[in-house]
């Protein structure tokens, strides 16, 4: 891949202090809200519009793509086994006569299904139990940490694949289960910016004026560390992503006769060599929808936060 | 011993003892949850021709996986075993302890090698792309690492081995890079011979490690430079005369490696998950590959043996990062931060 020295990655972050006075020159900055900005900042960047068209066109194909084309995902096309891509079938077929287009299209509905409900949940937990035991401190704070060395220390990857028999039939269990295993270095980060805006003036005036620790934490201190925790979520969705991924293709997670990426790429693990559209197809999709979203990450992460420079 | 040298004896004793605990408890936890979830049974009711149910549980208690035991009995069991070193039988009636010995040697192998090289290639990439910030190089690897992290490991395996294979074909040596297992055992010759034979199966799995490694640390070695390069004191190296090359290599370079030590010894754990991927797809018969068929075949002691395993790795991470970054930091040890 070349790129030339003009391109998106340098746009963004030459001079990360530029775009703030152009704006508050070019137009009203009264008028402009936080939101506004950081908008105006996302949306310059060539790298993050591309992750954001690419996982909208991406999330369209998942969700409209199999209405357009008129093999489902479980109807078996007698007259084309194992068959590679043709007008009839653009992915090709695999060996019982399932459309590959349909299966790859429905597994990632589910592949992106479960990378936004479990993001969304693991970031939540990261955020109340950091900004808890960061705020609380003491004990609170012992025991949350503890907790947090201790699912460490578990081997996450071994309590899913256990556990996940059990909840063969439902997959909300299944989410449940990926969260509570990503969310622990996140409440790490959380409790140490936590820790030092404890200290801060509004929280203090605040909490001398009555206010409630819990109410302080939600009101005060976790909208403080949005940017944090928008970036933190993004970084989640192809992090579960992958990991559901990866437990499917052991047969850990998603069940037969539901599919995910990851089962297909299990199907297709062996008949890799000599029918390689069984493969290529979802691998590709897999990949393009992780890369996505990591460049939408990246990009927000610029955008929220100029100072930290081109780091990530 | 100076007092600088007690007070980090002192910190790592506490740190170790909360490791160790740590450690109990999350293996405890995972030998239980193991023999509530599992049925051992199943390796002999599902056989073609199922023994009577008197050798079944026979066979069960002989391996100490009777679910007609109480689970904190067996639990007991294990435990006491375990503090004499005897991890106890797998399903098949084998002891853990030689497979586990096997496995660890297969795996020592592969992880070594991919491991050490895959962090040694990624702080040399993170590095030299922070120091040339914006140029091609940073460009190219900066797109590089982007992609290969959006790849599964073990899409990665299977790519390489589709390369592989054309290669194979296009050479017109069927047997030019292998990828199943570590050896082949019909190999005929002397020493040569065999390591070469050796070296042509590591060269897939190897190559799967490193890339991914290399991807991931660079980002972060990347980082953690370019923030030490805009520093005060790089700049001071410079102005008192210090050449380039040694303020950036002895100044800037040593103090970016903390996080990124740090970063490794925390995944360690997901650098043997990663490794799991690539030993099952390559055949190899390590402790990642017995991670997942130890779950696949219902074998509370294996599973067990496992998670002890993993945890132990975690310890001795914690450890050795607590330990360099005591070091390095000397506030960490007097409990300031």
């Amino acid at each position: 891949m070349t790129m030339s020295p003009n391109e998106p990655l340098l746009d963004a972050t030459s001079a990360p202090l530029a775009p703030d006075v152009s704006e508050a020159t070019e137009s009203n900055p009264a008028l402009l809200s936080r939101g506004g900005l950081v908008a105006r900042r996302f949306f310059r960047q060539k790298l993050g519009l591309l992750g954001l068209a690419a996982l909208l066109l991406l999330i369209l194909a998942a969700f409209i793509g199999p209405l357009l084309d008129h093999y489902k995902y479980q109807a078996i096309d007698e007259n084309a086994f194992l068959t590679g891509p043709s007008s009839a079938h653009i992915f090709g077929t695999d060996a019982i006569g399932h459309d590959v287009f349909a299966a790859t299209m429905h597994g990632a509905q589910k592949s992106i299904e479960i990378g936004l409900l479990v993001a969304v949940f693991a970031t939540a937990v990261a955020a109340i139990v950091g900004a808890a035991a960061g705020y609380f401190g003491g004990w609170t704070d012992r025991i949350l940490m503890w907790f947090v060395d201790l699912m460490l220390v578990v081997p996450s990857f071994l309590i899913i694949a256990i556990l996940s028999n059990k909840f063969a039939d439902n997959w909300i269990l299944f989410v449940l289960l990926l969260g509570a295993f990503i969310w622990q270095i996140t409440a790490r980060i959380v409790r140490g910016q936590t820790l030092s805006m404890k200290e801060r003036e509004f929280v203090a005036a605040a909490r001398y004026m009555g206010v409630s620790g819990w109410r302080i934490i939600m009101r005060h201190i976790l909208p403080n560390l949005s940017s944090l925790l928008i970036i933190d979520a993004t970084v989640n969705v192809s992090a579960a992503i992958l990991l559901e991924a990866g437990l499917s293709f052991f047969g850990f997670g998603v069940k037969p006769p539901d599919v995910s990426l990851g089962t297909l790429l299990d199907q297709a693990q062996t008949a890799a060599i000599t029918s390689p559209w069984l493969f290529y197809f979802p691998a590709g999709f897999l990949i393009l929808l992780c890369l996505s979203v990591n460049l939408i990450g990246d990009a927000l992460r610029d955008a929220l936060d100029p100072s930290a420079g081109k780091a990530q | 011993m100076s007092r600088k040298g007690r007070s980090l004896a002192k910190f790592m004793l506490r740190r170790f003892v909360n490791y160790f605990v740590l450690v109990f408890i999350a293996t405890s936890l995972a030998y239980i949850l193991a023999s509530v979830s599992l049925d051992p049974k199943s390796n002999y009711t599902t056989r073609a021709k199922p023994p009577s149910a008197e050798v079944i549980s026979e066979k069960l208690d002989s391996i100490n996986a009777n679910p007609d035991t109480p689970v904190l009995d067996r639990y007991g069991t294990w435990l006491g075993d375990i503090f004499h070193g005897n991890l106890g039988k797998e399903v098949q009636g084998g002891s853990v302890n030689d497979d586990v010995g096997r496995r660890l040697w297969v795996s020592g192998q592969l992880l070594l090698i991919g491991t050490i090289l895959g962090s040694v290639v990624g702080i040399a990439i993170g590095a030299w792309s922070a120091v040339r910030q914006y140029s091609w190089v940073d460009h190219f690897f900066t797109a590089s690492s982007f992609v290969i992290l959006a790849v599964p490991t073990f899409v990665l395996a299977i790519t390489t081995e589709l390369l592989a294979t054309h290669i194979n074909q296009w050479t017109g040596h069927p047997q030019l890079i292998e990828y199943t297992g570590q050896f082949d055992p019909a190999i005929n010759g002397g020493f040569w011979p065999h390591l070469a034979n050796r070296l042509r199966h590591l060269l897939l799995p190897t190559i799967t490690l490193v890339i991914g490694g290399a991807a991931y640390i660079s980002r972060y070695q990347r980082n953690s430079m370019l923030d030490v390069l805009g520093s005060d004191y790089v700049r001071t190296a410079r102005a008192k005369g210090l050449r380039r090359r040694a303020a950036l290599t002895r100044h800037a370079l040593r103090t970016a490696l903390i996080p990124s030590i740090t970063i490794f010894v925390y995944s360690f754990a997901l650098i043997f998950v990663g490794a799991t991927f690539t030993e099952i797809i390559f055949g190899w018969h390590g402790m990642g590959e017995l991670l997942v068929t130890s779950i696949q075949s219902n074998d509370t002691n294996a599973v067990a043996a496992v998670t002890l395993f993993v945890a132990v790795l975690v310890l001795l991470a914690g450890m050795i990062q607590d330990f360099v970054i005591a070091l390095l930091d000397p506030r960490v040890r007097v409990g300031a931060i």
